[in-house]
């Protein structure tokens, strides 16, 4: 490994975290008051999509320096908002928005029964 | 705060490691250079799923996207393209 800045704790953390919540978003701010656009954009969608957020582990990426940087790290992904379901990475926003206009958003959401 | 990305640099850059037969990038910052959204045409999408695409092109671009504040892609094949310009 040449080059690692996320910590072990946060990584385990962050693997709990996927693993126990069968969606979770990183984001910037809370469904209530999200803190940017894409973020917004994404609570809109599971909303469309008739998802619980409830049921949605929601995390603000802005409350959280090492959270920020580390999450894009551990996803390999540049941006804010991410997107995780049932454990497996799904994408950001575009891929979202790409998702829920094909119908593939929520033929994934049925078949993991949510 | 970043000096920004130009919109010049960007897609010089785009075209260059993902041997794009089209980009297209607007700058939707306002002019401060740290908001884009882009479209990008290349055959290395063929076969790939969109989670496969859009980690090409964030690995292409991943300095860039560093210094930005918002990058949003769409990411079609040839095909694709012609077909959608076609509607």
């Amino acid at each position: 490994i040449l080059c690692r800045y996320i910590s072990d704790s946060l990584k385990k953390t962050l693997d709990e975290t996927v693993q126990k919540n069968d969606v979770v978003l990183f984001m910037k701010g809370t469904p209530e008051i999200p803190q940017c656009g894409f973020s917004r954009a994404v609570v809109q969608i599971f909303q469309a999509q008739g998802v619980d957020l409830s049921k949605v582990k929601t995390l603000n990426v802005l409350e959280d320096h090492e959270l920020r940087e580390g999450v894009k790290e551990y996803s390999q992904w540049p941006t804010v908002p991410q997107v995780y379901i049932k454990g497996e990475f799904i994408g950001g926003c575009d891929i979202m928005l790409n998702m829920h206009q094909s119908g593939d958003l929520e033929e994934l959401l049925l078949k993991q029964g949510l | 705060m970043s000096a920004g990305i130009t919109k010049e640099h960007l897609e010089q850059t785009l075209r260059d490691k993902l041997s794009a037969d089209h980009v297209e990038v607007i700058d939707t910052s306002g002019g401060c250079g740290q908001s884009y959204d882009v479209v990008i045409v290349s055959s290395v999408f063929e076969g790939k799923t969109v989670l496969q695409k859009h980690r090409l092109v964030n690995d292409a671009v991943k300095t860039e996207i560093a210094q930005l504040h918002a990058f949003s892609q769409k990411t079609y094949t040839p095909a694709q393209w012609v077909e959608l310009s076609n509607k």
